[in-house]
């Protein structure tokens, strides 16, 4: 059989083939693999205590860190999560209790799937347009908008998922019970998917958290500290990109710095949401 | 199923506060659509349709033709679907046929999490590793064996289409792979058996079965792949040269849409300005939506059946 001239290049064919679909996934690892471990190098050599604790050091001097940016990455995060949880969550609690395949849950579910492949750089108009042109100034408030309204698809998605892994027999038991549904709903159903909806609202916070294009002009950047939420502010993710596209070593230096600090934030939450959830279920 | 206890007020309350929250979200994504048209009116007036195949970009002079960005915008795109289909399809059908369970959970989750890196330090890589990289291996061996086609002439800069299309390729191909994997996984056993059984080798079996089985939703996949790439900002704007021009050559710096907006937006003085920036949103916004659109069509039927959730 073996001898088979025929049977011998299929057999070829089948290992050459076999084999480069396992080169493919080499591939694509490494260069996983190499982006972090570039990151790493370049990012641990540049960063420093200044790095957290002090302001940008004027245009050319070089020295100084990000403090502000810290900051404002944490301000904007925060605003972010007031108006994308709620909505993204609630809604997500909509689809999953009450709407289930009605008409409306349908087009909340097609409105969230369009919102998610908005490119965030429209967004970043959507949040000009309507909160940095009336108030007429550059502002947290703006950029913080922008990541919030990013954070609801997968809130939605999240929330609905987890909430209909929870089996109906817990429902049913409260109900059985006399228990009112919203009273079910919150201090049943939720508290038993809680550890789901936690990592999924992680999740989602690190994904935002680099976000750059829809910070561009509604959060824009600042040198020095933002006052308050009507103050342009800085951010980590914007200021990696105005210091690596400037021509300073220095900034370069901290640019890499500031790379590594969001890296690390977006392995630890996607590590952390391995390890808690069992089998994630894939959202792209 | 009828409920007494849904009769009861605070529940009917909790209800419409779902309901309501939900409905805002619909409300957002139609005013998203409604104020990018507004909000672009006075270019839309000013240029009509022209606005889609002109190619002059000028400030200066208020003149604004969106060609070289939509040119772009396909062309990086292009690049980016070239490499990474192969490969992404490629590492999913090692993952769903060939790997074992555990190693194939592993390099899963490394996969996905090239997708959560984000934008801008693919764009901070990008210009420090890959554009000196471009300029000095790749454009110039590309040039020495095909430069007598205009397509793949050399250039000096090192930023360019082909630059941002191979970064963009990165960033799409854990799209590929995530959603190819769980199609393929949805193949039935019989299918499979059946080949086997007619003495097909493993390859022959894939090949032509499994991934013809699988065929919509692999396309499905690279359509989702395909929306990422054409709304990628960051990374490509950090890498693609920016110069609003057509050149033949894939070396040449260009421009896309996402990019022009990035870098162009905070400062546009003029309100017509303002409002073609905003038109090249809108068409932006129209094209995405449209290949999420047939993404969607594509990888409904898995939708139902499986955790995949695009």
């Amino acid at each position: 059989m073996v001898r088979d001239p025929l049977m011998a290049r299929r057999n070829w064919a089948n290992r050459l083939a076999l084999a480069s679909t396992g080169l493919c996934a080499l591939v694509t690892v490494s260069v996983l693999f190499f982006l972090l471990g570039y990151i790493a190098v370049n990012g641990i050599g540049a960063l420093n205590w200044a790095f957290f604790t002090q302001l940008p050091k004027p245009v050319g001097e070089p020295g100084g860190g990000m403090a502000n940016a810290i900051v404002g990455t944490g301000k904007l995060l925060f605003l972010a999560s007031l108006i994308g949880v709620p909505i993204g969550f609630f809604g997500g609690v909509y689809l999953a209790e009450f709407g289930r395949n009605g008409k409306i849950a349908f087009w909340v579910r097609y409105a969230t799937d369009v919102l998610n492949g908005v490119p965030s750089i429209v967004i970043g108009i959507f949040a000009y347009v309507l909160v940095v042109l009336p108030m007429k100034s550059f502002s947290t408030l703006a950029g913080g908008f922008a990541l919030g309204i990013m954070m609801i698809p997968i809130a939605v998605r999240t929330t609905e998922e987890f909430l209909k892994l929870i089996p109906a027999s817990i429902r049913e038991a409260a109900d059985a019970l006399g228990v009112q549904r919203w009273k079910t709903i919150l201090f049943v159903v939720i508290p038993a998917a809680f550890r789901g909806l936690l990592t999924g609202i992680l999740l989602d916070l690190a994904r935002v958290a680099g976000e750059t294009a829809p910070l561009l002009f509604t959060a824009l950047n600042n040198r020095v500290w933002s006052h308050g939420w009507m103050e342009p502010t800085a951010s980590l993710p914007v200021m990696i990109y105005t210091y690596a596209i400037a021509p300073y070593e220095d900034w370069h230096r901290q640019a890499w710095a500031a790379a590594l600090v969001l890296m690390l934030l977006v392995l630890v939450v996607n590590g952390g949401a391995r390890m808690v959830l069992p089998r994630r279920s894939v959202v792209v | 199923m009828p409920r007494s206890s849904s009769l009861n007020w605070q529940d009917r309350l909790f209800r419409w506060a779902c309901l309501g929250f939900a409905l805002l979200i619909l409300g957002l994504v139609a005013a998203l659509a409604v104020e990018l048209a507004w909000s672009s009116r006075l270019a839309l007036r000013a240029f009509g349709f022209s606005f889609l195949w002109t190619q002059v970009w000028d400030p200066v002079r208020e003149v604004f033709g969106a060609l070289p960005f939509i040119y772009g915008t396909l062309v990086t795109s292009a690049i980016a679907l070239l490499i990474a289909v192969p490969f992404g399809l490629g590492t999913a059908i090692f993952l769903a046929e060939l790997a074992p369970p555990r190693i194939s959970e592993i390099i899963g989750f490394l996969v996905e999490l090239l997708a959560a890196i984000p934008s801008v330090i693919y764009g901070l890589v990008g210009l420090f590793v890959v554009v000196p990289w471009v300029r000095s291996v790749a454009s110039p061996s590309v040039d020495a064996v095909l430069g007598w086609l205009p397509v793949f002439q050399g250039s000096p800069y090192g930023v360019g289409i082909f630059t941002a299309g191979l970064i963009l390729a990165v960033m799409i191909v854990p799209f590929v792979t995530t959603v190819s994997r769980e199609v393929l996984l949805t193949v039935p056993r019989s299918q499979r058996e059946a080949a086997l059984a007619l003495g097909a080798t493993h390859w022959e079996t894939i090949w032509t079965t499994i991934l013809p089985y699988a065929r919509s939703g692999i396309i499905g996949s690279i359509f989702l792949a395909l929306a990422r790439a054409l709304g990628e900002t960051m990374a490509v704007t950090m890498v693609v040269g920016n110069r609003p021009e057509i050149h033949p050559s894939i070396f040449d710096p260009g421009y896309t849409m996402a990019a022009v907006l990035a870098n162009e937006f905070a400062e546009a003085t003029s309100n017509l300005y303002l409002g073609a920036l905003i038109e090249i949103g809108l068409v932006l916004f129209g094209i995405t939506i449209v290949v999420n659109g047939v993404a969607r069509l594509l990888l409904y039927r898995l939708h139902d059946t499986s955790a995949v959730h695009v």
